[in-house]
């Protein structure tokens, strides 16, 4: 039997109600205990010293890119998991835009057994809505649960057609299937790259408004509504869209949401310049809606998880004029250090911003893990929430460079991550 | 970086100049004007240098006279019509301008479609660049010389009241041309269906009308913008023919205007869109000469970052 003791950290368990100078005991695959410091017997143990640091569940992302099968030279299924570790993610969900598109039990198959093959941490793909996300038909979602999946979305590629959406919640919630949804209207942001507002006017670059993300977030509520699915608003960045699912969630509806870090981060303020790196879908928004995300953290409730949208690119897709370069930003390596800045803010205590990056995304689309209750899956974080480090090009481990953090000091650094008994992240001692 | 008092190695922007790089630049595009005015156009400034016109976009205005004001300095100028986009051939931008560097040019005149386009090749080139267009963001060249031409009419534009009429969202001649004016003291308001202006154009410090009565009554200065109907995805208007009634100078609004009005119009000219015919070749209409006052302008800017010591008139 292999054991693993973690000993002398501060261990936050938010499932458990445990937060304090805990011990972590590993047997094999899972949690053996937690038990007050120093009651544990480490004789027969591999020790890790986790002194100053902090233990937690294994982050959980509900949204990311791998870009495999089809665009292997963004990141594989080996660099994306690499990369997550790297950033104490233990469990990810990855979307169906790949090519082929995971639209059939053969692509998700291909993933989830590539990504035991050589993944370095779990991963549950996200089927298609509609075949070859052209938003035309519906995907086959039964074979897609059978075959693993966790969720359906057409992530970038919104779901137009209120008829075709509808069927397609009524359908996912006959297999228990969460509906993710990346909310854009898609006429109102067919020329726009960037958010609307003064910043586009300056830099003359066509805008989108935030009605785009709204008018879909109030659409898909209406229509959870109407058939009873579970709605998971992806990567929400509006003002209003927050006072939407807050709304629906006081209705009772079954209605989650994420933010990303960089949605929290960053206004559209860091575009001036042009740099294609802060060019993201949602893209960037105003002060305002900044600071309405951040106040819902501070209110509870609202956001079910914060989730990275990984979204990998490479140099021939970024390194272009604005208006051609593609959307998204990598997330894992930064969106502890982005997480810890809302805790330093006083948006969210220590514990809270954990239950966000893991049982909170679990329950959200029903995973095991997410806690450190004794059987669950032996998935733990370790960080030190103090550590200053500089995000740079050469030490970013995913195999895109895309970050608008490159270059810059970050506080809070990933110390080790073991994912299913295994230290994946971070040396052994 | 030029000798010349000039602190920048780009222009890509008004928003990036200080009112004196402003004057320091008419003030130098007036010494040029002399010399397109001889029969001999030619001095000896700039011989050596070399000046690409890389233009990505359609345009026959523009690079003709940065073609005209590089060879009346003696530069070489070469011109790459990458029509479309040399993305057409798989070349990226930055790619096409990495080669173009290795032949180590001095200043690079860009034209295209993306706005931000220029401030890419700024940051990978060593060389020089000047804007001459980039997407809806700015025309920096364009303003200069338009200021130069209401300058020679009127000596100052201090206190002048400008309206800048037509598609402001997808205007770069806009936004230089407020941009400029503002920072020479006049006061601007743009005019045009609010289908047609870019989200809180008025934090620019632009009164903003929606009709054309309204906008044009105190205005000294007019100028019409170009509808593009090329650049527009979905338009703003119903019609030419609406745009024209409701947005276009015609015999009978000219004569609600102040007395001593200057027409401008940054060309080509829809005739019977943006001006009735008659107006635009009329006593108000001073189009002709901003394309004149274009070649000294674009002189003064070659010069100016081409690092050249004198003048050499």
């Amino acid at each position: 039997m292999t054991k693993i003791l973690i000993k002398g950290g501060r261990v936050i368990d938010p499932a458990n109600n445990i937060d304090g100078a805990f011990d972590v005991l590993i047997e094999n695959d899972k949690i053996a205990a937690v038990s007050k410091a120093g009651q544990i017997k480490d004789s027969d143990c591999q020790i890790i010293d986790a002194s100053g640091q902090v233990v937690t569940p294994g982050f959980i992302d509900l949204h990311t890119h791998l870009r495999d099968p089809g665009f292997e030279y963004k990141e594989t299924i080996q660099t994306g998991t690499a990369s997550a570790v790297a950033g104490g993610f233990t469990t990810l969900c990855c979307m169906a835009n790949t090519d082929p598109v995971n639209d059939s039990f053969s692509v998700t198959d291909y993933i989830v057994r590539k990504a035991l093959q050589e993944g370095h941490c779990r991963v549950h793909p996200i089927g298609a809505i509609t075949k070859g996300l052209k938003g035309e038909e519906l995907a086959p979602i039964g074979e897609l649960k059978e075959a693993g999946c966790v969720a359906i979305s057409d992530d970038g590629l919104t779901v137009q057609n209120a008829q075709l959406m509808r069927l397609a919640m009524d359908y996912a919630k006959s297999f228990d299937l969460p509906v993710s949804t990346h909310s854009i209207e898609a006429n109102l942001c067919k020329t726009g790259h960037m958010n609307e507002s003064l910043v586009s006017t300056k830099l003359g670059i066509p805008g989108v408004p935030n009605a785009a993300e709204d008018i879909i977030i109030a659409r898909d509520i209406m229509l959870a509504e109407l058939t009873g699915a579970h709605l998971h608003v992806g990567h929400l960045s509006t003002r209003e869209g927050i006072n939407l699912v807050r709304s629906a969630k006081s209705k009772g509806l079954k209605v989650t949401c994420e933010v990303t870090p960089h949605h929290f981060t960053l206004t559209d303020e860091s575009l001036m310049g042009y740099d294609t790196n802060f060019k993201m879908c949602p893209p960037l928004r105003s002060a305002a809606d900044v600071q309405a995300i951040k106040d819902a953290f501070k209110e509870g409730g609202v956001i079910d998880a914060i989730a990275t949208d990984h979204a990998p690119h490479g140099i021939i897709d970024k390194e272009v004029e604005f208006d051609q370069a593609a959307f998204g930003i990598i997330g894992f390596e930064t969106a502890l250090p982005l997480s810890l800045r809302l805790v330093e803010e006083g948006y969210l205590d220590l514990s809270t911003m954990v239950r966000l990056l893991t049982e909170s995304p679990a329950k959200t689309f029903s995973l095991a893990g997410g806690h450190l209750g004794a059987g669950a899956p032996a998935d733990v974080t370790v960080f030190d929430p103090k550590e200053e480090w500089v995000l740079e090009r050469d030490q970013v481990v995913s195999k895109s460079k895309n970050s608008p953090f490159l270059g810059k000091t970050l506080v809070g650094k990933v110390k080790k991550t073991i994912v299913n008994g295994v230290i994946r992240y971070g040396d052994a001692s | 970086m030029g000798s010349s008092g000039l602190n920048q190695k780009d222009i890509l922007g008004i928003e990036d100049l200080e009112r004196s790089d402003i004057e320091l630049i008419l003030q130098t595009a007036r010494q040029f004007e002399e010399v397109n005015k001889r029969a001999i156009k030619k001095v000896p400034t700039l011989r050596g240098k070399t000046v690409i016109n890389l233009f990505f976009e359609n345009s026959t205005r523009t690079r003709t006279s940065f073609e005209i004001a590089g060879k009346r300095l003696s530069a070489d100028v070469i011109n790459i019509s990458a029509s479309g986009s040399s993305l057409s051939k798989g070349e990226s931008l930055l790619d096409m301008a990495k080669n173009i560097e290795a032949m180590n040019p001095d200043i690079i005149v860009c034209r295209h479609s993306s706005a931000g386009a220029s401030h890419i090749l700024s940051r990978y080139l060593k060389a020089s660049v000047i804007n001459a267009g980039d997407g809806a963001h700015e025309h920096p060249s364009q303003a200069l010389l338009d200021l130069m031409t209401v300058l020679k009419h009127r000596g100052s534009v201090e206190g002048l009241n400008v309206a800048i009429v037509g598609d402001i969202s997808h205007s770069r001649v806009a936004r230089s041309n407020i941009y400029c004016l503002q920072k020479m003291g006049a006061s601007v308001s743009v005019v045009g269906p609010a289908s047609m202006m870019p989200r809180d154009i008025a934090k620019l410090g632009v009164k903003v009308h929606h009709r054309l009565n309204e906008g044009l009554k105190e205005a000294d200065i007019v100028m019409m913008l170009r509808i593009q109907r090329e650049r527009i995805v979905q338009s703003p208007f119903p019609s030419l023919r609406e745009y024209a009634r409701h947005y276009g100078i015609n015999h009978e609004n000219i004569n609600a205007l102040k007395k001593d009005v200057l027409i401008m119009h940054p060309g080509p000219v829809n005739r019977g869109v943006e001006i009735d015919p008659e107006i635009a070749d009329g006593p108000y209409s001073v189009i002709l000469d901003q394309v004149t006052n274009g070649v000294s302008v674009r002189m003064a800017l070659l010069y100016l970052l081409s690092g050249a010591n004198s003048l050499s008139l």
